[in-house]
């Protein structure tokens, strides 16, 4: 009965500790009026992607070539493409698709690099040793060389892109989390647990992963931004998604051909991607302020 | 000192061998192999497919063709590119002299305007012109290089016939690239020359400048600038290789010679050996650029030891 009083009373402390944890870093985040924009930028490219089809009459794919390059006008924001399809159209379905691709590919990265970051820290020794050299050879490869070389291998398609680009981005988790891990793992309550015969799995999954959670989510946020454009880059080289995807790298890629003619075709698409990239690095910068300042530097 | 070179050359050797290994195993060991993704558009019938495995020997153990990778390797034998049959790697140095003119060039336009930018921000704190040039740097971030290419391509050449539309003959050819590949690196510098240099201003020996009357313009210029270039060095040298790597994707946009131009057509010919050798030598300027910057780093901080 007591350890249950002790228990319930430790959850309301650890609850409350949360609570005000949580509250100075939206102090501290409201306080950020980057922060603040890129939030409200990225709440509305949301809105605009989920309620796509409210927003706009047109389809993404069907051709219609009685529509053929028209410039901007009232009828078609954006303008048309070479088949007649609405741009404005495109931007915002290709949205879903960038986004998308972009999220699985962070999550890739941040899964597997947090779970070998951890793994390594965790166990030193060789197991560290050969984890590291590895990173370090994956490390010493300009990204996009690394996520061109896996796609050449694994064949172009955009599942294929994701899984690069998140395989490319995995040693900078792997490292985030290998140095937390190894200053966590000094910490009086980790010892504890381990005297209190606490197993590995436990000690990491409850005692040591909650520690790098704030390294890796401003690592993840500031990484979604990267792997846009990498995704982008990668479709627009004709290896990522094929036509008629309305993904924006291969959207940029279609006006290129017609860019003397329509120059709105690779106009708009890329714009698209800048404003998505500069929400996400307004919101990455202001949780890195927020959540852990001495990352600034690093990530 | 000496020993300290040797010694970071080994371990960028070590960094070579461990890159060019892993990217053997990464096109052989991922599914597809070298014949599927050579044959892959011509159809070949299952006993030619035998036939030219056999030949490349990619029916031998995994261990023994990468032994004979290595053997080969270092040699500078990276195999014959299959459409030209020239060896691979002449190939990919005819091309190189392109890719590092691109990319120093990029360096330049990203030093220039990142210290321009970055420095002005940080002796003007919190005026107009720091929030717009900290703005300026965060847009220059996020946008795409291929589609600043693209609109420099469209303004530049098509619209004002300022510069040539594609090509890589002149040094006038490598104005636009450099531009569309370095603006985004200037805005990175921007934001780490501002924050360098802010914490250099707020030093003690800035301070005693200061207040021995030295002129503002002596302390950021002989003072401040000097200790706030050293951790913006570093990140020139290791951009300096993502941008041979960003170069991969100018080069298509703007048609020029160079080893990414090679290395995306390769692909596009299932060319296997030379897209192998091609990623391994721009991985290994990499790890020599960054060697480079290792070594010449205690002579800008001579703070720094050779130990």
């Amino acid at each position: 009965m007591a350890d249950v009083a002790t228990t319930s009373g430790d959850a309301k402390a650890a609850n409350g500790a949360y609570r005000t944890r949580f509250q100075m870093f939206w102090r501290e985040f409201r306080r950020n009026r980057g922060a603040l924009v890129g939030t409200t930028m990225f709440a509305i490219l949301i809105a605009m992607v989920v309620f796509a089809p409210f927003i706009t009459r047109y389809d993404p794919i069907e051709p219609n070539f009685s529509a053929r390059f028209e410039s901007p006008s009232a009828e078609h924001w954006f303008g048309t493409d070479r088949n007649g399809r609405d741009i404005f159209t495109r931007v915002i379905y290709g949205g879903r698709i960038s986004l998308q691709v972009g999220v699985i590919a962070v999550a890739i990265g941040a899964l597997l690099g947090t779970f070998l970051g951890l793994v390594s820290g965790f166990y030193g020794g060789w197991v560290d040793n050969v984890l590291m050299r590895f990173m370090d050879f994956v490390l010493a490869m300009p990204g996009i060389l690394l996520a061109i070389t896996i796609v050449f291998a694994l064949g172009p398609s955009l599942t294929n892109v994701m899984i690069a680009v998140g395989f490319a981005s995995m040693p900078q988790y792997a490292r985030v989390v290998r140095a937390s891990v190894l200053s966590a793992k000094q910490l009086p309550y980790v010892e504890a647990a381990r005297a209190n015969g606490a197993g590995d799995l436990a000690v990491m999954g409850k005692h040591i992963l909650p520690n790098v959670f704030a390294p890796v989510l401003v690592l993840a946020t500031l990484g979604l931004g990267s792997a846009v454009l990498s995704v982008a880059a990668l479709s627009f080289l004709g290896l990522g998604a094929a036509p008629p995807t309305p993904e924006w790298g291969l959207l940029i890629s279609d006006g290129r051909g017609v860019l003397r003619r329509s120059w709105w075709v690779a106009t708009f698409p890329g714009l698209a991607i800048m404003v998505t990239v500069l929400a996400v690095n307004l919101i990455g910068d202001g949780l890195r302020d927020a959540l852990d300042p001495r990352l600034r530097g690093q990530v | 000192m000496i020993g300290y070179i040797l010694n970071r050359t080994l371990a960028a050797l070590v960094v070579v061998f461990g890159v060019s290994s892993l990217v053997f195993f990464m096109l052989h060991l991922l599914p597809g192999d070298a014949v599927t993704i050579m044959l892959s558009e011509f159809g070949a019938s299952a006993r030619e497919e035998a036939e030219l495995r056999d030949q490349l020997g990619l029916n031998d153990p995994m261990l023994v063709q990468y032994g004979r990778f290595l053997a080969n390797a270092v040699q500078g034998d990276f195999g014959n590119s299959l459409f030209s049959r020239r060896p691979v790697l002449p190939q990919i140095f005819e091309q190189l002299p392109k890719t590092i003119e691109l990319a120093l060039a990029a360096t330049i336009v990203g030093v220039l305007f990142g210290a321009i930018f970055g420095i002005t921000a940080a002796v003007m704190r919190n005026t107009w012109w720091d929030s717009i040039s900290m703005i300026v740097s965060l847009l220059a971030l996020s946008m795409p290089n291929f589609w600043l290419g693209l609109i420099f391509i469209f303004v530049f050449s098509l619209n004002l016939g300022w510069f040539p539309v594609q090509g890589s003959d002149t040094l006038w050819h490598v104005v636009l690239p450099a531009f569309a590949l370095g603006l985004s690196f200037a805005g990175l510098l921007a934001r780490l020359f501002r924050s360098a240099m802010l914490e250099v201003l707020g030093q003690d020996y800035v301070r005693t400048a200061r207040a021995k009357g030295v002129a503002e313009r002596s302390v950021i210029n002989r003072h401040a600038l000097k200790n706030a270039l050293i951790p913006v060095v570093t990140v020139v040298g290791i951009n300096f290789g993502f941008l041979l790597g960003g170069s991969v994707i100018i080069e298509i946009v703007f048609a020029r010679q160079g080893i990414g131009n090679v290395i995306i057509k390769a692909i596009f010919a299932h060319d296997f050996y030379l897209v192998q050798g091609g990623i391994i030598v721009t991985a290994a300027l990499f790890v020599l650029v960054n060697l480079i910057v290792d070594l010449t780093y205690g002579v800008l901080d001579p703070r720094i030891t050779y130990t």
